[in-house]
């Protein structure tokens, strides 16, 4: 941690006094943003602190440079591969939140099946499926054969598990990089979900 | 008496007795060894490895180590305690640990010595084994993707309950348990659910029916004090049972 946040410290040229967030969900249920967003009246203190880029609060597209990205969800399909390594190649320090980041979550319990078999229990075979069909079209990013966690793609600076992380966690996590000093999590805010 | 025996644990001296192992001194002198495939009651397996320790510089297995004289062993250094971490990694990886998924979550002991070794992430990657389920058994229910193969189920079964329901077959990454019935499934066996071998698993592979996230987060065994003070899980199982039958002496 020490050395990441050398990295940050180091950057010095770059004309800012606040650092640059990104974030995205990747194949994750949105419980890791809503678990930011859990922060509360905290959200405030934070904006102080630093800029949000591409995030799905501001509803920026593209990712810039940033300080720090914050990745919910494992890589699922073809779109999350792009978005991820495009937050790698833009972002300092990139870290995975929650558990489906950290070891893929319970999307990885389709790992079990073959594709073929998933696509159509869900579109053909499922309870209550009218007009069944495996839907193709060309706008719907492909899945992969199986669900990854994010280290399985892309180098990851830090890990925060949880299923979701708690609002306290990522908060220490923030105020601690931000502040430059290392993490230390209490045994109560660490847990797998 | 200054004729007592001891060894030193992270420099503490520990006493023990002829035939006691590293383990076994240390826990009665209340000290804890993480371990996941030991279990107090039982005949140690050494098989987990979580419980090496470095002992006059080399790694030991404390579980089966006897314990002798003049020892030095380092059970909490930051280099032992990576070990432990990256073993723990490898059985995650090696399985499908879905925590959030899992019934046994909070009060799992494989997920209580990760959060010791302060586990934050699986770092292999995973082998996403395809393991089945086997929901046969009116009372029981096996998940074979949490097995870590510690074998406790075996040792108990066939030494305490006198059953031999299970044993470890195969090899390498094809280990796997059986049920020993014609049929390979658990409800041909004589397995009942008041049997010990149901309450040893230190993860979530051997699980009651009809019960499950019956006690809230934040209250589980481990939500608030780690392992180490707690204990194993199997030790409350135990108490638990016992008290629900009326019988708070365990
Ligand atoms: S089912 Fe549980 S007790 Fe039996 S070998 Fe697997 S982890 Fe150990």
């Amino acid at each position: 941690m020490v050395t990441l946040m050398n990295d940050i410290q180091s950057d010095q040229e770059r004309p800012k006094d606040k650092l640059i967030v990104a974030t995205a969900a990747l194949c994750g249920c949105f419980g890791c943003h809503m678990s930011l967003l859990d922060i509360d009246e905290r959200i405030l203190q934070l904006v102080e602190l630093v800029e949000f880029d591409r995030t799905p609060l501001t509803d920026i597209k593209t990712v810039g440079k940033c300080d720090i990205g914050l990745i919910e969800g494992g890589v699922a399909n073809v779109d999350n591969v792009e978005v991820l390594r495009e937050f790698r190649n833009n972002c300092d320090v990139l870290v995975a939140v929650g558990a489906c980041a950290v070891n893929g979550g319970v999307p990885t319990m389709r790992n079990q099946f073959e594709i073929k078999e998933c696509l159509e229990e869900a579109y053909i075979h499922g309870i209550g499926v009218e007009n069944p069909h495996v839907p193709n079209d060309v706008e719907i990013p492909l899945l992969l054969d199986k669900v990854h966690p994010i280290h399985e793609v892309v180098r990851v600076d830090y890990f925060l598990p949880g299923c979701p992380p708690g609002a306290d966690t990522i908060w220490l996590f923030l105020t601690e990089v931000i502040a430059g000093n290392a993490v230390n999590f209490p045994y109560s805010l660490i847990h797998y979900d | 008496m200054s004729t007592e025996k001891t060894f030193r644990l992270d420099g503490k001296a520990i006493p023990f007795e002829d035939g006691e192992t590293v383990m076994d001194a240390a826990l009665k002198a209340g000290e804890y060894i993480p371990h996941l495939c030991h279990n107090p009651d039982f005949e140690p397996h050494g098989s987990c490895r979580i419980c090496v320790v470095d002992v006059n510089g080399r790694h030991q297995c404390s579980c089966t180590l006897p314990a002798s004289e003049g020892m030095d062993v380092d059970n909490s250094s930051e280099a032992i305690t990576n070990k432990r971490r990256t073993l723990l990694q490898m059985l995650f990886v090696e399985g499908n640990h879905v925590c959030p998924a899992c019934e046994k979550s909070g009060a799992c002991q494989l997920q209580a010595v990760a959060y010791q070794t302060g586990m934050l992430n699986p770092h292999f990657t995973h082998f996403f084994p395809k393991r089945s389920i086997d929901a046969s058994h009116p009372d029981i229910v096996f998940y074979f993707n949490r097995c870590i193969l510690c074998g406790l189920c075996v040792r108990v079964s066939r030494d305490v309950d006198k059953k031999a329901v299970f044993s470890l077959s195969g090899r390498g990454h094809r280990t796997r348990i059986i049920f020993n019935s014609p049929s390979g499934k658990a409800v041909d066996t004589e397995l009942a659910i008041t049997d010990k071998a149901v309450s040893v698993c230190p993860t979530g592979a051997i699980l009651p029916k009809h019960h499950g996230y019956e006690t809230p987060v934040g209250e589980r065994l481990y939500d608030c004090l780690p392992i180490s003070v707690v204990g194993d899980a199997a030790k409350h199982h135990t108490a638990k049972k016992h008290f629900l039958n009326g019988d708070p002496d365990e």
